[in-house]
């Protein structure tokens, strides 16, 4: 149907996209869940100082989260050429994609821990467990089935987010949508492209909704 | 059992929550000493803040005023850390069990253990000992969700004796379960305290739990205690009007008694499994009227009262009289009218 061409193209752009994505939502992670995790920790905290950086931490967060993605592509260029020396090509996107995402991974955190049960928190409090502990021993695997549904949809909106990333030289299928559905009308690649984003979805969704099951231990 | 030393006492405790729209009394001028090796029960309708008055216990929550001395240390002078290891000396377990739902049974009873930093096999090994004391051995491996509720609260207090505390507090621990399943988790409850001499303070608002285990309690009621004492004393003799409401729960004591002569038997333990009744209408041959009765057997002694009518004839009455109060009963003409 496609001349070896078109297919190793279109191999290469796959490969970028996970590439984008999956490196993305990992560096996302690193800063989204201790950004979480201090979220959920400074709520409603006695201390003022403590409720002030919760405030900040917020607005923050949502700033960044209120930010059309595109925009954000653009406005972060220098600080992508800063980091990686240029703003073309897949590992230039996943600057913008770890700024954008990590304030998302971070809520989809936060909402995770805040489903742990008080009162498993409290027992643990009662038997003299210092913050830490309660953080890493209970909330963390207390949360774990819940954390790892937020990192599905985490990874499947980050690869949302790299196909947009096309639109001004990022790389990967989004790229290939672009310059040649959109740009030189040729349907037939940019349905193809499609259609192994729909899969990738649907595959990482999978994957992790059975992770989620397999390690959740209430039934 | 050294009963004079107090391993819990509270002093001028005040708790007052503070929210935006106002603020809310918990608890006022709490002054109560718990003596080590007792069964200690704390009973009040809900909201009357006996909850509160467990988390002062363990500084869970801190006390607007007033302190409470663990163990002779004051809570209220100690840095978070020394507040901290005070905790592992004071177990706790709570209505809705608050195992961690993503542990098995053995590594739930092993997490206080992990807290206070034990060696791994060490902690292991202590935990299922704990288990076969708490009759779950074969459940070691089973997670909460797998548990009945009673085998929950078993987990939770293999859990709470991990760190060999000194004191254990049940704050409504047998709310959640059945009457069957209450039984038997207030019976592991009395064993604990016999075998170990542990300490235990019972938060509760049903009478049973108290008559089955306690020895003293304090009757808890609109932020403040109203009466602390022994179980028997309180229940034959309430002065409250919680208490009461509490030692016959059937309704109000009839203050006002329509008949002739009447007289209000008092069953303060002494005759059990005799049937008082039945015996004086024989000797006497003269035949009486319960008008009111509230007994109930505890420990296999019959505790209450009784609201009886006498016969119209003095003398058959008299004789009634004399021959209760010759079994050792305590009877008191009660006012008559119409």
């Amino acid at each position: 149907m496609f001349s070896s061409v078109v297919t190793k193209m279109i191999g290469f752009g796959l490969l970028e996209t996970l590439y984008m994505t999956l490196v993305s939502t990992a560096l996302a992670y690193v800063i989204g869940l201790p950004l979480g995790v201090a979220l959920v920790v400074s709520d409603g905290s006695q201390n003022s100082f403590v409720r002030g950086i919760n405030t900040v931490l917020g607005i923050v967060v949502n700033l960044l989260r209120s930010i059309p993605f595109l925009i954000l592509l653009v406005t972060v260029i220098p600080v992508t050429r800063f980091i990686v020396g240029t703003s073309i090509g897949s590992t230039a996107t996943i600057v913008p994609l770890v700024i954008a995402s990590a304030p998302f991974v971070a809520r989809l955190v936060e909402s995770s821990l805040k489903e742990v049960d008080k009162g498993v928190i409290e027992a643990a409090q009662c038997m003299g467990a210092s913050m830490t502990q309660i953080i890493y021993k209970v909330m963390l695997p207390e949360a774990k089935p819940s954390l790892i549904v937020g990192s599905a949809i985490a990874v499947t909106t980050i690869l949302s987010y790299s196909a947009l990333a096309g639109f001004v030289g990022g790389g990967g299928l989004g790229d290939i949508a672009v310059r040649y559905g959109y740009y030189r009308y040729q349907e037939d690649i940019m349905l193809i492209t499609v259609a192994l984003l729909v899969i990738i979805v649907q595959i990482l969704q999978e994957i992790g909704m059975r992770l989620a099951k397999i390690s959740d231990k209430r039934i | 059992m050294n009963q004079n030393r107090p391993i819990i006492s509270i002093r001028g405790l005040e708790k007052i929550f503070y929210s935006k729209t106002g603020q809310v009394k918990a608890l006022e001028d709490i002054n109560l000493d718990i003596y080590e090796g007792e069964i200690f029960g704390i009973i009040g309708l809900s909201g009357a803040g006996k909850s509160t008055l467990v988390r002062c216990m363990n500084f869970l929550e801190r006390p607007t005023k007033g302190t409470v001395f663990f163990d002779g240390k004051d809570l209220s002078k100690l840095s978070k850390k020394d507040l901290r290891i005070a905790r592992q000396s004071i177990g706790m377990i709570f209505q809705h069990f608050n195992l961690l739902m993503q542990r098995n049974s053995i590594d739930n009873i092993c997490f206080p253990l992990e807290i206070v930093g034990m060696d791994k096999n060490e902690a292991q090994k202590r935990a299922y000992e704990l288990l076969e004391l708490v009759g779950l051995s074969d459940k070691a491996k089973a997670y909460p969700a797998q548990l009945s509720g009673g085998q929950k609260q078993r987990v939770a207090i293999a859990r709470a004796l991990a760190t060999k505390p000194k004191v254990l507090l049940c704050d409504e621990a047998t709310s959640a379960l059945d009457p069957a399943t209450t039984h038997s988790i207030l019976g592991l409850l009395k064993q604990i305290n016999k075998e170990f001499g542990l300490t235990i303070v019972i938060i509760t608002h049903e009478m049973s739990v108290i008559e089955e285990i306690c020895q003293r309690i304090a009757i808890i009621d609109n932020s403040r205690i109203v009466e602390v004492g022994n179980v028997i004393d309180i229940f034959t003799n309430p002065k409250s009007e919680i208490a009461k409401s509490f030692a016959s729960p059937g309704g109000d004591r009839p203050d006002r008694v329509i008949g002739n002569r009447c007289c209000q038997i008092i069953f303060d333990g002494n005759s059990s499994y005799e049937p008082i009744l039945a015996k004086t209408v024989l000797e006497c041959k003269a035949p009486v009227n319960i008008l009111f009765a509230d007994t109930r057997n505890i420990d296999g002694k019959a505790f209450g009262q009784m609201i009886i009518q006498l016969p119209e004839d003095e003398n058959l009455s008299d004789r009634v009289v004399a021959y209760l109060r010759a079994q050792g009963l305590i009877v008191k003409e009660v006012e008559s009218s119409v």
